[in-house]
């Protein structure tokens, strides 16, 4: 976080302990009787000052909500959130020192680009010449000079995505919430904006909450990342983190590919897996609990039938392979295990060393792989 | 009400096609769909020409014939003698008078409407068409019929005479008054403010009123820079709804007015009825018909880019 950066240095001198946003014990209801929805669900969340914070999750999961919550837009229906230490409960979001940038963006499809930069400014009555030269500045950070004077419209989706940062960023928010900010994009705009974005927050220093239902996204802009699934709030952690040591089957599930083979708890750390063979896999889990044990696809090395290094013997299973899928860079296939089926990602060797569909093989793993989850 | 019309049709006119047209044959299919616009739009021209175009022109021509012994007009005889009558000091006061009076009523229509179709159009889907209903229920009933309950409510023993004295502010009697004419026509016209109102305001993104209040705009400051400009094109189409029948408004000041309080309607029929002089009140006639025209013309100019 700490490159010669030129903005962030009067930040980092306030060197604040104080979280960007607290939320504590927060709960959002809509509706009420039968249709009542409980889009966020107590949840507790501290996002730091300067950080990359990212809300990942399926749709409907309650990213949004959680967001509008501290924008203002949406109030909690019970718990405490805190905005650098201020309590801002019911505050309307003209008084919140944060501003959005909207799905969809939410431009004034009335007004020139340059109106738009500069509408938060105007509102809080800086005089219309200061304001311009402002957004003016802005509109250059996020290479759109030349062009101040169109309409929204008149605009490639890339270039309104732009204009709506410039607009959130002109008014120097402390944090910037993000709802899905490159959800309109195709793929290249969207990771070329993704580097972009990053810099931007490095260079700003400005703590950015961002919403997204793209792990891949979340993963690699993120200082953190904070998992949700109806309304709760399932992990919160860094990348390497919630990929390495999900907290439960959702969030291995959700970040990235992942075997998960059904085990019960056994004694002395050991986990009894569907076959019935015991593999050792410490957890908290009190025995009998059924679990999973997730397994990446890439930490599972393939060999021929009985080719397992000893030091592997208690961590592999034999099976079939059934379909087999070259990627370039890596060989994906299909392992038929006799109750299972096992996703193997092998590193792309030679022809020769390919396996075919219908080869009798074995897979085995390192044992510091063996990671246990439960729902 | 001729600009309205064509408008209308310019929207109807074109079909989308849901194959794919290649370069050759796109202009075949447009001359096509012409065609086949034409056709659908016939009953519609049909009855324009009959009830709206040949009535039109009979008024224009009778204003330009001049009144014969019998209170008829004069066919063969064509001058420009009725529109010089017009510049009078009792016709200027009568087009002054209902002039305010359809402005009045247009202001009052707008900042009543306003409110209203704007919690109309923020409702859920089933509220929003409960209400509209609402707003329709009064179409129901003949408009004659709702004058004349106006009349019982306003009238000397009516029950807002009735409210007043209980209040201690003595008989009331808006009856007869201009006051009485206003309320009417707000009362008539308020439905044609609302409608447009409330389509344009809910076509409005409300995200973007979120987000001016997010970029630090009060209530007042987002109505101003967004939800009002906005919303302009349903103002404009209201304006013109509300403000050209309440010009020509007949019914209305002839029950709930006084002698007093005569407006263009009133006068114009007059003129055909009692006076006789048709080519005059074919001449007040057309002279109405010009000016709403260029009103609604202007209008249309000035809104074209938004509506
Ligand atoms: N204004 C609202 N009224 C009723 N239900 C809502 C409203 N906003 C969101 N919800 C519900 O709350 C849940 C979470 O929604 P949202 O926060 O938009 O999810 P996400 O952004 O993760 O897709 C959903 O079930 C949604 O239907
Ligand atoms: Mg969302």
């Amino acid at each position: 976080m700490t490159e010669a950066g030129v903005a962030h240095v009067d930040v980092e001198e306030v060197a604040t302990t104080v979280d960007a946003v607290a939320i504590r014990g927060v709960t959002k209801r809509f509706g009420s009787g039968d249709g009542e929805v409980v889009a966020v669900d107590d949840i507790d969340l501290s996002i730091a000052d300067g950080e990359f914070f990212a809300m990942l999750g399926p749709s409907g999961c309650g990213k949004t909500t959680t967001l509008r919550m501290i924008a203002g837009l949406e109030f909690p229906t019970s718990g405490s959130l805190k905005i650098f230490g201020d309590e801002v409960g019911t505050l309307p979001p003209n008084k919140r020192p944060v501003n959005t940038v909207f799905q969809n963006y939410a431009l004034f499809p009335h007004m020139t680009v340059l109106d738009n930069v500069s509408f938060g400014l105007r509102m809080q009555g800086v005089d219309k010449a200061t304001a311009s030269g402002r957004a003016s500045e802005l509109i250059d950070l996020v290479q759109l000079s030349g062009m101040e004077k169109r309409k929204p419209s008149q605009l490639s989706g890339g270039q309104q995505q732009r204009v709506a940062l410039a607009r959130a960023l002109v008014n120097r928010p402390k944090v910037l919430l993000l709802d899905e900010p490159l959800g309109a994009l195709d793929l290249k705009l969207r990771q070329e904006m993704q580097l972009e974005l990053k810099s931007l927050q490095r260079d700003l220093g400005v703590s950015f909450v961002f919403v997204t239902h793209d792990q891949e996204e979340a993963l690699t802009m993120s200082d953190r990342i904070a998992v949700m699934h109806d309304g709760r709030l399932l992990q919160v952690g860094s990348a390497e983190e919630l990929y390495e040591r999900p907290a439960n089957r959702f969030v291995a599930d959700f970040i990235g590919q992942t075997n998960l083979i059904e085990a019960t708890v056994a004694d002395g750390d050991m986990i009894v897996l569907g076959n019935g063979s015991k593999v050792l896999a410490p957890s908290d889990y009190a025995a009998g609990t059924p679990v999973a044990m997730s397994l990446r696809p890439e930490a599972i090395s393939i060999g021929t039938r009985g080719s397992v290094p000893a030091e592997h013997q208690a961590d592999s299973l034999d099976g079939v392979v059934s379909t087999a899928v070259y990627l370039g860079h890596a060989l994906d296939y299909h392992v038929s295990v006799d109750w299972i089926d096992l996703e193997v990602r092998a590193p792309a060797v030679g022809s020769r060393g390919r396996f075919q569909p219908g080869d009798e093989v074995s897979v085995w793993w390192d044992r510091s792989s063996n990671w246990v989850v439960a729902d | 009400m001729a600009a309205v019309f064509e408008r209308d049709e310019i929207d109807v006119e074109p079909f989308i096609h849901g194959e794919e047209a290649t370069p050759e044959f796109e202009a075949a299919n447009i001359a096509q769909d012409r065609r086949r616009g034409l056709l659908i739009a016939l009953p519609a021209y049909l009855y324009l020409l009959v009830f709206f175009a040949i009535p039109l022109l009979t008024v224009v021509v009778y204003s330009f014939a001049t009144r014969d012994r019998f209170g008829g007009a004069d066919l063969t005889s064509f001058n420009l003698d009725s529109y010089v009558e017009l510049n009078d000091q009792l016709i200027r006061t009568i087009i002054l008078r209902s002039a305010g009076l359809a402005i009045l009523t247009t202001l009052i229509c707008l900042v009543v409407s306003y409110p209203f179709a704007y919690y109309m159009a923020t409702r859920s889907e089933t509220a929003r068409n409960v209400m509209l209903v609402f707003v329709m229920i009064p179409f129901w009933t003949n408009f004659l019929v709702r004058n004349y309950a106006w009349y019982v409510i306003l009238g000397t023993d009516g029950p807002l005479s009735r409210v007043a004295e209980f209040l201690g502010f003595g008989p009331t009697r808006v009856l007869f008054t201009q006051s009485a004419v206003v309320l009417g026509l707000v009362y008539g016209f308020l439905p044609f403010m609302i409608l447009p109102l409330y389509a344009s305001i809910e076509r409005i993104d409300g995200r973007l009123i979120e987000a001016s209040r997010d970029l630090y705009a009060n209530g007042l400051q987002s109505f101003r820079h967004v939800l009002w400009p906005l919303s302009l094109p349903g103002v404009i189409a209201g304006s013109i709804l509300v403000f050209i029948p309440s010009l020509g408004a007949y019914v209305t000041p002839q029950i709930l007015g006084g002698t007093g309080t005569s407006m263009l309607g009133s006068y114009i029929v007059t003129q055909f009825l009692t006076a006789r002089n048709l080519p005059f009140g074919a001449a007040m006639s057309t002279v109405l018909m010009v000016f709403m025209l260029a009103a609604t013309i202007i209008y249309f100019r000035k809104g074209g880019r938004t509506l």
